[in-house]
Order: C-alpha cells, then structure tokens, then sequence
C-alpha cells in the first residue's frame, strides 16, 4: 500500500494525540482513523475495524435525527463535507456496537494540502447530554 | 547517475580545521547522468560547486527541498546565474499562498543581497511542485512533501539502473504513526522505498532529540530504523550540526552503530564524496 500524504499522516498523529473524539477519512470516504476516545463511543477498536469504505461506517452505528428517525448517509455531517467541501455540523444519535443508543454532535471539515490539494476529511464528535 | 557532495553541513557553514573532514559548506549535492546537471539544494556549497562545473554546459536545474536559509544561502553566489548563456532552472515546494517566486525574492533583495533576480543578465526559470513526478533529461523524478516545518520536499530520482533518494531535512518521530514500523504512515517512505542510497539527517544523538523535538530533525538512530524500515542499500546520514567536530561525528555513528546492528552501510556524508550508481 502506498504511503499517505504527510497531511494525512500528521492528521492522524494529531487525532491519536487527542482525548476527544476523532475520525479521519480519506477523500473517497474511506475511513483512516479513529482515536481511542472515537473508539470508546463507538464501541468498537480500531484496530479491530481497520478501514472501512463510507457505504459501511455511514450505516452500521444506524444514525437516526433526535426524534429518532434514519438518517440517510448523504444528511451525515461528514458526508456533507465530502460532498461538498465545506465544513458541516449537527447532532443526531447512533447505536454503538454494544448496542446503546448515544446522541453525538459531530462538526466536520476537509483536509486541503498545499497548493489546493484536496486530501479528505476530519469529524470531531462529542457526547451530547440531551 | 553520479552524485558529489558540496556541502553536508545543516544550519550554518561552519569552516574550520576541527571540520576539515566532512567539511563546512551547508547542503548541496551535484546529480549527473547523461546530459543532465541536477543540483540538490543551493547551501553555501553551491559557490564552489559553481566554479567547477563545465563552461560547456547550458541549462542547469537547482531543485530546493525548502527554503530555509542553509539550502539557499548560496544561490546568490553561483556564477552560472550570471552568465546569460545559462538557464538555470529553481525547482521548490509550493507554498499555501505566497508563489515560490516571491518566496525566492525576499532573499534576492536588499537588505539580504544587493542584487534583484530582474537584474540578472538571464532571469532563471521557476518552478513550483508538490507531491509529483516529472523528467529532467534521463532522470525520472518524484518529490513529496515532508515532516519539517513549512513547505519542504524530499527527492527521489530515478534512472534505469538506479535511485537516489535525498531528505536532508527530516523529522521522523512526528511524521510517523507508530514509527517505525508502520511504511503506509511513515512521512518520506515512498521517497526513500528501496533506494541504492539514502542522503538523510542525521543531525542528533537520541538524547539531543529529545531536548529538539519539533525542530524539524531527527536522531541518528531514527534515520538508520527509517532506512531500514524503506530498505534501502546505502544511507549517508547529513545535515551535520554545525558546532559537531570531525571527531563528534565520528563518535556519534560509532555509538549508534553500538547501540543499533544494522545490515545496511551506514557511513557519515563528508564534504567531497563521490558515488558512482550506474
């Protein structure tokens, strides 16, 4: 597999560095990482997910709005900013792997190298009280 | 491809009897192959490298991993540049905002050198890179970016027989996830993968790196695990610390070499030096 562009790579040293929630992607969708604190909300290791194409980690955790009904892939904050390029925000719940409902909040931005090199995107997420 | 040493040297030419063997001019390599004339870094060692180089010759690439002042401090001082018969073409990263150009004209200008690129009999040619191959004459070149504060490029060129790899200015421990022993997420691995030889910083002992983390450099025991890591054939560790004596130097690789068996050649770059790779 070739090397990730040095942004990627310091990306993902920043996010392993944090104790809050993050969740790196390359520009595809393709998930790259998430931290130890992503990992204690979702329920579930990294290294036992690896890589993961969006299809799989927009679907999986089951997303639904706060009144509790699905969201489709394409409303997720991250996805947004993959299809857009802009960064994205919002609340919604998830069900993680040990089956317990959480309410996050998610803000997203993408991830553009020098000169204008577009490289994926980063999701920061919180637990949300409500 | 034939590659001699101008200057090894990181941060500042630092002249004197107790450097006479690895030398104390800052980082510039001469690469030829073919019709070619490819100069790596414009250290204060290009001056020299400028008297000697054959009258015969026409056009000229200078390719800059970054514009820190010990790989340009020469430039200014390279005859070629004034001769209007020469092209000389200046390789260097792109920046996130500001040309390369413009980048370049702050050290062509007053205060810092009284004479302005405009006032040059032959304007050299500029060209900006990223994370891309091209091709000067025979030799397939790739640059990427980095881990060493601001927009900074490594080298690999490439021909039929063999590759050189050049990252004079590089700071592992923070441009890597679990380094080393991960190539996917080690900054400079595609730039060094398999390479006949490795030109690498070598700038520190493990302890001094310690106290310089974030500096941009890296110990002279990462550079010989990230050379393994890439396996490599040879690795000339550079970028010399300027207050470090021919006997520190030697000292270091020896204690290194100690505390580190490694089935690569590991030498200390000196001043000089000529490798012949096809």
């Amino acid at each position: 597999m070739p090397a990730q562009p040095l942004e990627l790579i310091l990306a993902r040293q920043f996010g392993d560095s944090l104790s809050m929630p993050f969740f790196l992607v390359d520009p595809e969708g393709n998930l790259l990482f998430y931290n130890e604190a992503a990992e204690g909300i979702l329920g579930l290791r990294f290294t036992d997910t690896g890589g993961m194409r969006v299809e799989e980690w927009a679907t999986m955790f089951r997303p639904a709005d706060l009144d509790g009904n699905p969201m489709p892939p394409e409303d997720l904050p991250l996805v947004r900013t993959l299809n857009t390029r802009q960064p994205a925000h919002g609340s919604f719940s998830i069900d993680n792997v040990k089956g317990e409902r959480v309410v996050i909040t998610v803000t997203s931005f993408p991830l553009e190298g020098r000169p204008n090199r577009y490289l994926g995107a980063i999701a920061m997420f919180w637990k949300s009280e409500s | 491809m034939k590659v001699k040493v101008w200057g090894c040297r990181g941060s500042l030419p630092s002249p004197g009897p107790e450097n006479y063997r690895f030398g104390g001019n800052t980082s510039c390599f001469e690469v030829t192959h073919g019709d070619a004339c490819i100069i790596l870094d414009s250290g204060s060692g290009i001056q020299r490298l400028g008297r000697y180089l054959s009258t015969e010759l026409k056009e000229i690439h200078i390719l800059l991993t970054h514009l820190h002042i010990d790989h340009m401090m020469g430039l200014g001082f390279f005859l070629p540049l004034y001769n209007p018969d020469v092209t000389v073409h200046i390789w260097g990263p792109s920046a996130s905002c500001e040309s390369l150009i413009n980048r370049l004209r702050r050290y062509f200008s007053p205060p810092l050198f009284p004479i302005r690129f405009n006032e040059l009999p032959k304007h050299p040619v500029i060209h900006e890179l990223n994370n891309e191959e091209f091709s000067i004459g025979e030799v397939m070149i790739q640059s990427e970016y980095i881990c060493h504060p601001g927009p900074t490029l490594g080298y690999r060129l490439m021909t039929e027989r063999s590759v050189v790899a050049y990252i004079p200015d590089h700071e592992l421990q923070l441009g890597s996830c679990n380094f080393p022993n991960d190539p996917e997420w080690t900054s400079g691995f595609e730039i060094a993968k398999s390479a006949d030889i490795l030109f690498h910083d070598g700038s520190y002992t493990d302890r001094e790196y310690f106290a310089k983390t974030g500096w941009g450099h890296c110990s002279v025991q990462d550079a010989i695990a990230f050379a393994e890591l890439c396996k490599v054939k040879k690795l000339q560790l550079i970028h010399h610390e300027p207050t470090r004596t021919d006997v520190e130097i030697d000292e270091m690789l020896e204690t290194a070499c100690l505390e580190r068996e490694s089935d690569i050649e590991v030498r200390m770059c000196a001043e000089g030096d000529e490798f012949e790779l096809d």
